[in-house]
């Protein structure tokens, strides 16, 4: 199968669907004529026009809320927020307006909105340029939030957040835009809240989220050379959270390790731990293991970043720890 | 217009009644006594199916886009029978998309950026209608309210911009609060046509409305309209709105919209009392009726409600 880099697979996404559905239309800043910060959009504003492909003002909050009204008028809008960092500013409009409109409109408003936005960790951003906090949505009944780790989840997950009636936080990894891997030609669409057993394993099971899912698939070819056969499950998406597949491997390998660039505290790694500890407890050998960064804000020191963030050695330290 | 008037008005003396004297409703709840005039004159000034945005303190204007009134009498009583089927209370009534009511927040200022992407839109849609969002003065210092306004103006979005000036940001005046010397002056600054307007007169306010909406529509040009009006009472249902002199309230109360458009109309020739005596006994029948019809409903069995997060039952 052909390889295309996790950017061109995305933008494969947008395209697909914008020559499917007139209602699809793109907005954000420098998504135009700058092609995209990452150049997710390349060519998008040539092919398809200013009244599709719409430079905004640095203005999230108005993007996002743009996007919902947009989603309320009939239009399917993917709204673009340059950092994961910025949501803040557009919290109000994401988490208070669009999660809970279907709701408290008792079903009768629906929401159909995809925000995709990525995280710089390892790409030397600093404290304000490279956060990443899922969790944060955990908390937001209503929302949908993807995390695509290969260029084929990112195209195929990309596909059915634009074709979902609900809102879809889709959060991408600046680390991974240029790295490549197969992508089928065509349409194809990955149902979202459906976990993907990357690598199948016996003695212990991690769960990646996002970038850490690559970092999991190194650690287990290492732990293998050991003998030690490890599982690896990509979340790919957050909420909604397939526990059942997780909970399958769990009650098989005994051993569980969440790799995640989050924050340790009250990180994706906690509501997994929590839910796996209430549901399979008497099936765990050993403690769940959490691999996250520690809870301080991100250095901008390279050497420093690269000892903060997750990575394959860390892995292997946590799975030592509870095999044997 | 008599009708819709004082059909916000009885509507909402009843909820006052309902909270205050009955004590059989709770949770906040912000009457819109004596801003009738703006709801009623703006929205009988719009077309069928252009969209309200307005915020929570919508009850006039749900009413006045014709949400049924038992419905919003339902909601706010918070049975399964209302508008929102209980899961959005007063703050949200004004959620009625068959109507074209179409959205009401409860966040200040938050309505603006999404009215701008709804007149977005429909103008990419091709569609003939447009947009009017409502909002207090107490929006226009909002981080939304800028970003929204701005985005508006550039993108020339069909939309009109109502600022209610009731003078008051729950109990912080404007001029405590607002640093330019008139809000209109706001939307001027955007480069949006602006007009100052007497919004405790109704005929005002739809003549205004009218040649405003006509603008949005061949020509896709927002205007920004500042209503200068006033609350009658405090800020939410259990606010006496103690802290305002009496002689401004005084003022403001020769000046309500209802008087004064009744007076007018009996000037003119255009009304009897005959005819307003009937008009407020018909509509005080259905603000009876529909306390009846609310009564009568129950609230949403508990475990429906997961059905009502995410659309397509996910």
């Amino acid at each position: 199968m052909r390889e295309l880099t996790y950017a061109d697979a995305l933008r494969e996404a947008l395209r697909e669907e914008m020559l499917r559905d007139p209602n699809v239309i793109l907005l954000g800043e420098e998504i135009g004529v700058f092609n995209g910060v990452y150049k997710v959009t390349r060519g998008l504003l040539d092919e398809f026009g200013p009244e599709r492909v719409r430079d905004t003002p640095i203005s999230e909050a108005a993007i996002t809320g743009a996007a919902v009204g947009l989603a309320l008028a009939g239009m399917r809008p993917v709204a673009e927020i340059m950092y994961m960092d910025f949501l803040p500013i557009c919290m109000d409009q994401l988490v208070t307006q669009a999660a809970k409109m279907r709701f408290m409109s008792g079903g009768q408003l629906k929401v159909p909105m995809v925000l995709r936005t990525q995280y710089s960790l390892g790409r030397q951003h600093g404290a304000q340029h490279s956060q990443f906090t899922p969790s944060w949505f955990l908390q937001v009944p209503g929302l949908k939030v993807v995390l695509p780790a290969t260029p084929h989840d990112a195209k195929g997950l990309l596909t059915s957040a634009i074709r979902d009636e609900n809102p879809v936080l889709f959060v991408e990894s600046g680390l991974l835009y240029r790295t490549k891997g197969p992508v089928p030609e065509g349409e194809y669409t990955i149902p979202l809240g459906v976990a993907d057993v990357k690598r199948k394993g016996d003695d212990v099971t991690i769960v990646g989220v996002s970038r850490c899912v690559n970092e999991s698939l190194s650690a287990a070819k290492t732990l293998e050379e050991k003998g030690v056969s490890v599982e690896v499950i990509d979340i790919r998406t957050l909420q909604p959270l397939d526990l059942q597949t997780i909970l399958d491997s769990v009650k098989r390998t005994a051993r569980l390790v969440i790799v995640s660039d989050d924050v340790k505290t009250g990180g994706v790694g906690a509501e997994i731990s929590a839910a796996v500890t209430e549901n399979a407890f008497d099936y765990l050998d050993a403690p769940v293991m959490r691999v996250a960064c520690p809870d301080t804000p991100i250095p901008f020191s390279p050497p420093l970043e690269q000892l903060y963030m997750p990575n394959a050695d860390k892995v292997i330290q946590a799975v030592d720890q509870i095999v044997g | 217009m008599l009708h819709k008037m004082l059909l916000i008005r009885k509507f909402e003396e009843k909820v006052e009644e309902l909270f205050l004297v009955k004590g059989l409703l709770i949770g906040p709840s912000h009457l819109y006594l004596g801003q009738e005039a703006i709801a009623t004159g703006a929205i009988m000034a719009l077309e069928k199916d252009d969209q309200t945005v307005t915020t929570y303190r919508g009850h006039g204007h749900a009413l006045a886009k014709d949400v049924p009134a038992n419905l919003c009498m339902a909601e706010l009583f918070g049975k399964s029978s209302g508008n929102c089927k209980g899961l959005g209370g007063s703050m949200h009534i004004g959620i009625y998309p068959k109507v074209g009511s179409l959205y009401a927040t409860a966040i200040v200022g938050s309505g603006i950026p999404i009215a701008a992407g709804v007149a977005l839109g429909l103008k990419l849609k091709k569609s003939r209608n447009i947009v009017a969002t409502f909002f207090g003065d107490g929006a226009v210092n909002t981080g939304e309210f800028h970003e929204g306004v701005n985005l508006i103006a550039v993108w020339k979005l069909p939309v009109l911009v109502f600022c209610e000036n009731n003078q008051y940001a729950m109990s912080t005046p404007v001029k405590r609060a607002v640093s330019s010397p008139s809000i209109a002056e706001r939307g001027r600054a955007y480069g949006i046509d602006t007009i100052v307007v007497d919004g405790n007169d109704v005929i005002s306010v739809y003549v205004a409305t009218k040649i405003a909406a006509e603008k949005a529509r061949q020509q896709s040009l927002p205007t920004f309209l500042e209503c200068i009006t006033y609350k009658m009472k405090g800020h939410g249902v259990y606010d006496k709105g103690d802290y305002r002199p009496k002689d401004e309230v005084a003022k403001w109360l020769e000046r309500d919209p209802i008087l004064v458009f009744k007076k007018r109309m009996l000037e003119k020739r255009l009304l009897t009392q005959t005819e307003i005596d009937q008009e407020e006994k018909t509509v005080q029948q259905e603000i009876e009726d529909s306390v009846t019809f609310a009564l009568a409903g129950s609230p949403m069995p508990f475990d429906e409600m997961k059905n009502y997060v995410y659309a397509g039952g996910a």
